[in-house]
This record gives structure tokens, sequence and C-alpha cells, in this order.
């Protein structure tokens, strides 16, 4: 969990040893605590007090002139609006704001989460956390396809789009149904749980080499290169909360191509 | 150097039950509360403030138009009322050089008519003087006849003083005259 317990765990004695997977794993948040009570679980929890606190501020009684709190819920709504739905759905892009919204904050607070001092842990690295999210997407596609499309027309649509020669239509048909049905929910997961595992484990990196060759063992040799792992971890920290930023936006933006396509798929 | 941890027990790929529980709980208490209560709130006032300028914008360019719409009327009624001014002075010019005119008309009648009636009072004078005036003379001139031939005229002396006589006779008898 901290930098100090993960230098104690087995293979110690004076050699410095990288974090591994053992730092996406919890125990229960104290002794005696029910085992599901983990510090991702109350990370999620933050996250849903968090978000929720912040639009209930902005857009409870909102004002016709906007003060505050408000402006910045708006410009939050307008960048989801103006990039992520309006692009992605077209007109009728507005009636699923409320989704969009609430998906693009609460996975950008998640992932931020990764950077804030003391949580340091961005929870869609673990890999239950996109899962739900990509499920409820998925879902929501299948449903709006067949509900639009029809279920023969949506098959009919995905696997066999017009304006191709015959012959293509034996590789395009599989492949189509393999990408859309199958393969979709995972990419989309996986893109979000990766990114966030990959960067927390380069930051757990970086700070480790710090505080192991800055405080552990400062030798003249090594506090170079404990110099560089505190600056690396200074830079890894802006560089990962501008890619969680923008793993939520893929996120959402994916979300909302993939209702766009169900709703309207001559495009 | 670097030992990698090898974790054979935890895989990543492999979702924790709770944490699927609880992440569904979350996204779905982030969705009713965010997406269904708040979103469209402030959808509404959106909405809203669109339509509130819009219509502050329409608002205002019926105000203009009305002002201009005034702004006009009060510039033709001005044009009428110094058109209607302008054509009283004229009026009242024409009215003024007519009764000018008139009185100079009147007055020039009116001096015509004194100066007519004067000269026929003085003529009328005048036949009356030469009438009273023959009359008086045929009879002096018999007087003085009478005088003349009564006292035997054989001087000049004598002659010129009955004239004298008569004349002053005259001129007394006139005197006598005139006041009565």
């Amino acid at each position: 969990m901290s930098a100090p317990h993960i230098l104690a765990s087995p293979g110690g004695g004076g050699e410095f040893q990288a974090p591994g997977l053992e730092i996406f794993q919890f125990s229960p948040l104290w002794h005696g605590a029910p085992s599901w009570l983990t510090k991702p679980v109350l990370i999620s929890a933050l996250t849903v007090i968090i978000v929720c606190a912040f639009f209930w501020a902005a857009y409870n009684k909102p004002k016709l002139v906007p003060r505050g709190v408000q402006n910045v819920g708006e410009v939050g709504y307008l960048f989801v609006r103006d990039q992520i739905a309006r692009p992605m759905i077209g007109k009728d892009g507005d009636r699923w704001m409320p989704f969009l919204v609430s998906t693009f904050f609460f996975i950008l607070i998640m992932n931020w989460m990764g950077v804030i001092p003391i949580l340091y842990l961005p929870i869609a690295s673990h890999i239950a956390f996109p899962i739900v999210l990509a499920a409820v997407v998925y879902v929501m596609m299948i449903f709006l396809s067949i509900k639009h499309q029809g279920l023969v027309g949506y098959f009919k649509n995905m696997m066999f789009p017009p304006g191709l020669p015959k012959p293509l239509y034996i590789i395009l048909a599989p492949i189509e149904l393999l990408s859309n049905i199958i393969l979709r929910p995972f990419t989309h997961s996986v893109r979000l749980f990766a990114n966030m595992f990959a960067g927390h484990l380069l930051l757990a990196f970086f700070a480790t080499v710090a505080y192991w060759f800055l405080i552990e063992k400062l030798t003249g040799l090594g506090a170079g290169v404990g110099v560089v792992g505190f600056l690396m971890t200074i830079v890894m920290t802006a560089f990962e909360m501008f890619v969680q930023a923008l793993q939520a936006f893929i996120f959402t933006l994916l979300a909302a191509s993939y209702i766009g396509g169900a709703l309207h798929p001559e495009h | 150097m670097f030992i990698l941890a090898a974790e054979t027990e935890h895989n990543p790929l492999i979702p924790a039950p709770a944490e699927l529980i609880f992440g569904t709980i979350s996204f779905a208490i982030v969705l009713l509360l965010v997406g269904w209560k708040l979103v469209p709130q402030i959808q509404k006032t959106l909405a809203e403030r669109t339509d509130a300028i819009e219509g502050g914008l329409k608002r205002a360019e019926e105000a203009q138009r009305e002002a201009q719409a005034t702004l006009a009327n009060y510039q033709a009624q001005l044009a009428e009322a110094r058109t209607e001014a302008a054509r009283l002075r004229e009026k009242a010019r024409e009215e003024g050089a007519q009764i000018v005119a008139e009185m100079r008309e009147q007055a020039q009648a009116e001096a015509r008519r004194i100066v007519e009636a004067a000269q026929a009072t003085i003529e009328a004078e005048r036949q009356q003087a030469l009438q009273q005036l023959r009359t008086e003379v045929g009879a002096l001139s018999v007087e003085l006849a009478g005088r003349v031939v009564g006292e035997a005229l054989t001087d000049q002396a004598t002659q010129s003083r009955v004239v004298d006589r008569f004349l002053a006779e005259l001129e007394d008898r006139t005197r006598a005259q005139e006041p009565a």
C-alpha cells in the first residue's frame, strides 16, 4: 500500500525491488473489517460523493444568470455536448447528455483519484470498474440497436453493409460480427483498464525509485538515480493527469459513438 | 538487482466480485442523481436562457421598430405642421395684402367722395354767389345809375365823389349784412 510496505515485502534485504502486481492488491481497510471493504471500494464511494456533490452544487437550482460553481458545471456540460454528444450522435445527442455527462465525470474523477495524495489509486486499474461501465454501454447499445433497427435489421446492417462486392461479405460478415458483438465490450473496458493500470504502475515505479535511493539507501552514486526518479514522478504525475482525462474522454466518446451507431446505422 | 514480484494468486484481468457490485452501485447512484435529476435541470436552464436571450433580442428589436415608427410618425407630423404653418402664413399674408388693398380702395373712394362733395359744395356756393351777385349787381347798377342821373353829373370830381360814396355805402351795407 505504501512505499515502506512494498519495500518490506519478500526479497528485501538491501536490494531494490520494483513494485509489481501486488500494489493492486488490497486487504480490508482495517483488521476485522468486512472483506469487501477495501481501498478501491472506498475510493469508488468517494468518487460518487465528489461527483454528486459537485453536480448538486452546480446544477441544483440553476440560475438563468450562472454564478460560481454553476459556471464550471456548465463548461463541463457544454464540453461533453459539443465534443462528444453532438459530433457522435447528432441532433438528438442532447437526449443522451444525462448519461454521457454522468459517465464522463464519473470516470474522470475516478481516474484522477490516481494522483490525489494518500489515495493514489485510479480505481479503473481494477478491471471490475471498467467492466461495469462497458457492460452498461454494451447493453444500451444492443437494446437501442434492436429497438431502432429491428433484430434482423440490426444484424443485416452490421454484417452486410450495402455497396460492397459480394465475395467480400464472406470475410466481412464474421469480422463485423466478432468486432461489434464480442470484442467491442472487451476493447472498450480493457482500453481504460490498461491505461490506468500501466500509468499507476509507472508512477509507483518512479516513486519507489525516488524513495529507495534518496531515503532508504542514500548513497553518492544512487542519489542521482533517486533525483531522476523524483523528477520523473512529478513529470509522470502531470502526464498521468492528462492520460486519465483523455481516457475518460475516449471512453465516453466511444460510448456515444456506439449509441449513435445504434440510432443511425446508416452512418 | 530488479526483481519483479511474481504474484501468482492475483490476476488483474479477473474482476473482484465485491468491486463489480460496488462499481455497479456507484455508477447507478451517479446515473440516478446526476444523470436523471441534475443534468435535465441544467438542460432546462440552458434552454430557458437561450429563450430569454432570443426573447430579449426580439423584444429589443420590437422596441427599436416601435421607436422608429414613432419617430417617423413624429417627423411626419412635424412636416405636416410646418406645411400647415407655411400655408397659414401664406394665407395670412394674402389676406393681409387683400385687406390692405381693400382699405386703400375704400380710403381712396372715401377721399374721392369727400373731394367730389367738396367740389360740388363749392360749385353750388359759387353758383349761388354768382346768382346773388348777378341780381345785386343789376339792382345796384340801377340805383347807381339813378343817383348819377339825379345828382346831375357835371364834373369829374362830383362824379368821383358819387362813385366813392356809393362804394362806401355799398361797403357799409355789406358790413351790415355780414353779421346777419
